[in-house]
């Protein structure tokens, strides 16, 4: 960050008007300005973010009375996380959910491309209606999804006994309960995910697809050899954040499977046992350490993605 | 109600061991109040739980304003199950509602911790009478001879049962002195008669705790979830395991839904909608029945004998925040709270059993034909206290996750039973 230098990935961005030549760093010769402009992003970073990961830290090795007041027991949390039994079913149980609800980038891109289709009609309707469910209250969803899941008279058990099919009880079978609320996530990750692929869909240049289909490519070649590439940067983008989102799973599982639920052993996830030792156990140390395990694989996981996105993301 | 403080002396039992003698802390001096009620000026809290108090809390608070006008009261309601969450983490902040409602498995938890204020300025004021509520839901909550709560109501279980099924089934209604083998045997000729119209035998709340159906079982069986004491667990008894079997013998002869189907379509929707005959819960429920479709055809049975008879009672309290930055106005509507006209309006409208003397007849005309005094006979005449310790939430919490086992059939009832009173007994030690 010392002045003058260009940071690593500053040459993907358009280079400053004027060239390099001109470039300063911060605080020379423009006064207090570029800090009065990001002071209150700073701040309510700091605030919100930083200072209460650093309190969770700090807790994760503590133990809490009843009522709040903590002792230093150092790292008996983190000697207990590793011998929990819990613990490893709720990481793959969370890995599968994030696994499933990231089906809905490539879902999301057909989706994507088929509306941004030149000439199609209510385009805005369809882009609307997609859109939609991911505004509405993720817990309002939940309701209205358990109905519909709801085995003995949930209307997709009566779709399936149409055509012949019979239908478990999603929510309350072991395995089911899972893929249910993946498949919730997944929907209601498509409305975001649409809104940002489409928005780069209309980046790339048309006579790319014009030249292609000269050469005589079809619909679907020029979809892979011309669409996909060209939006690498966003689908990136969509991914990293499905994955962080998939990670953080627990207001769907709550509200959709229900903490009276019989599955639910067999279908907590890492953010469900954080909640579960903080709130009605009331083990906030063990809790805040669980909060940590996940803030560090989140963090390995986005990495790992950076890593791999410099393999398949083109600079465009 | 003289039958009442004999027999709600079952509930204190292990709270009076705790309470002692002793003369607790004196000087728990009431706020001084202004001459003029309507100088008092403030705003305050008032903290409930539950899906049928709407209606109720909003007719308290508009009366206790006739008389305080200047006192602004907020009342905030939370489903039960986040309840507790919510209240233990406002207590830790100091942020808890100024006037909130109390239950006897938390109770001892917030007094021996400070986070409730004393009453007894107002007792010794002559405000609150403690002789008009029953003496055992006063002893439930007084903590070493402080009284922090004033019992608002209480409640039984008993079997809610549709006639008009029965009639269907050609069932015979249940009895008054009915057996759990009774029970059981009219829950199987329903279903076989009734199962083409999709209509169970029974319906009842199992994984969500056990006050409903098997602690009632278990206590007719002569068994118990926690022994009198409050330290050891009573699950890894025969008794318990003859308690348990009840239920489990319900789902395997698919009488009753399985844990799925009542995951999936809650006891309670399936009774009200008419898809099962009997249903077993706690007088609170009434409200919600009498204002469902099949209120017409509802009738209460007393629960079935087996090697004797029992019900669970439990009751709740009004109480104050130790934290209270509006002691005067919070003591103000805590008086009004403990008074005959709360409590009627409670009974009426949200139609639970008021503690207060001579207001249970009220609960009787939520659903008039439908014999509700079984709920107060249960209470007089074969009533077990609800099983608590210092920290029930720790064990508690063992039950949805080990027990339904037990009622699927996936483990022999007493090895679930066995695993459950393990679990227990390890979160009672640590009290």
């Amino acid at each position: 960050m010392t002045a003058g230098t260009t940071a690593p990935g500053a040459g993907r961005t358009a280079p400053a008007p004027g060239g390099p030549a001109r470039r300063r760093g911060p605080g020379a010769g423009q006064g207090a300005w570029p800090l009065l402009f990001v002071g209150p992003l700073v701040f309510g970073v700091a605030v919100f973010y930083l200072w209460p990961i650093l309190r969770t830290a700090y807790f994760s090795f503590t133990e809490w009375g009843v009522f709040g007041g903590s002792t230093w027991v150092g790292f008996d949390n983190y000697a207990r996380l590793v011998t929990d039994p819990e613990l490893g079913r709720a990481a793959l149980n969370t890995l599968a959910y994030t696994a499933i609800v990231l089906l809905g980038v490539p879902i999301a891109l057909v989706l994507a491309a088929l509306l941004n289709r030149p000439g199609l009609r209510g385009a805005t309707l369809y882009r609307t209606l997609f859109f939609l469910p991911y505004v509405a209250m993720p817990v309002a969803v939940a309701q209205v999804w358990k109905i519909i899941y709801n085995g003995d008279y949930g209307i997709l058990n009566w779709a399936l006994g149409l055509v012949g099919i019979e239908g478990v009880y999603w929510v309350s079978t072991p395995g089911w309960s899972l893929v249910a609320t993946a498949v919730l996530g997944l929907w209601l990750s498509l409305g975001f995910n649409i809104i940002i692929l489409s928005a780069a869909l209309r980046n790339v240049p048309r006579e790319l697809y014009e030249a292609a289909s000269l050469d005589g490519a079809s619909p679907a070649r020029q979809f892979l050899a011309i669409t996909v590439p060209m939006v690498g940067r966003s689908v990136f983008f969509v991914t990293v954040v499905t994955v962080i989102g998939g990670l953080q799973l627990f207001d769907l599982l709550y509200a959709l499977v229900g903490t009276a639920n019989p599955v639910m052993r067999e279908t907590k996830s890492l953010v469900y046992l954080f909640w579960e030792a903080s709130f009605p156990s009331n083990e906030k140390g063990y809790g805040a350490a669980i909060a940590i395990a996940i803030l560090v694989m989140t963090a390995c996981v986005t990495a790992v993605q950076f890593l791999l996105q410099r393999k398949w993301v083109h600079d465009v | 109600m003289k039958k009442h403080l004999a027999v709600l002396s079952a509930l204190v039992a292990a709270s009076v061991a705790l309470a002692g003698c002793g003369g607790g802390p004196g000087g728990n001096a009431a706020a001084e109040q202004p001459a003029d009620p309507a100088d008092l000026t403030a705003e305050i809290s008032y903290g409930v739980w539950g899906e049928n108090v709407a209606e109720a809390t909003q007719r308290v608070v508009a009366d206790f304003n006739r008389t305080y006008p200047n006192v602004k009261v907020n009342v905030q309601v939370t489903p039960y199950k986040s309840y507790w969450t919510k209240l233990q983490t406002q207590a830790g902040s100091g942020t808890m509602p100024d006037v909130l409602w109390m239950n006897g498995p938390n109770f001892q938890l917030y007094a021996s911790n400070g986070k409730l204020a004393p009453i007894t300025g107002l007792v010794d004021a002559g405000k609150i009478d403690p002789a008009n509520y029953p003496q055992a839901l006063d002893t439930l909550y007084t903590y070493e001879g402080v009284r922090y709560g004033v019992p608002k109501d209480f409640d039984t279980i008993a079997v809610f049962y549709n006639k008009k099924l029965f009639a269907e089934a050609g069932v015979a209604e249940p009895a008054a002195d009915w057996t759990v083998e009774q029970f059981t045997q009219a829950a199987k000729d329903i279903r076989a008669k009734l199962k083409s119209k999709d209509v169970f035998g029974v319906t009842a709340t199992l994984v969500d705790g056990g006050q409903q159906t098997y602690y009632n079982t278990i206590a007719a069986a002569d068994g118990h979830v926690i022994s009198p004491d409050g330290k050891r667990s009573g699950f890894d008894s025969p008794e318990a395991a003859r308690g348990l079997q009840v239920w489990a013998d319900l789902i395997a002869a698919d009488a009753m839904p399985s844990l799925e189907q009542d995951a999936d379509t809650s006891a309670l929707s399936r009774f009200t909608s008419g898809r099962a005959a009997m249903f077993w819960s706690g007088s609170w429920d009434t409200k919600l029945i009498a204002d469902s479709p099949i209120a017409a055809d509802v009738a209460v049975a007393p629960l079935p004998r087996d090697k004797r008879q029992a019900t669970v009672i439990h009751g709740l309290a009004h109480a104050i925040s130790a934290d209270t930055e509006n002691k005067a106005a919070a003591e103000a509507f805590l008086t009004y709270l403990a008074g005959k006209e709360a409590a009627v309006t409670f009974s009426e409208l949200s139609g639970v059993i008021s503690a207060h003397k001579g207001t249970q007849d009220s609960f009787l005309t939520v659903l008039p034909d439908a014999n509700l005094r079984v709920f107060l006979d249960g209470a007089e005449n074969y009533a077990v206290p609800y099983p608590v310790s210092k920290n029930s939430a720790a064990w508690g919490k063992f039950e949805p996750e080990l027990l339904p086992d037990a009622f699927s059939g996936a483990k022999p009832v007493a090895e679930a039973a066995r695993a459950m009173a393990e679990a227990m007994n390890q979160a009672l030690e640590k009290e």
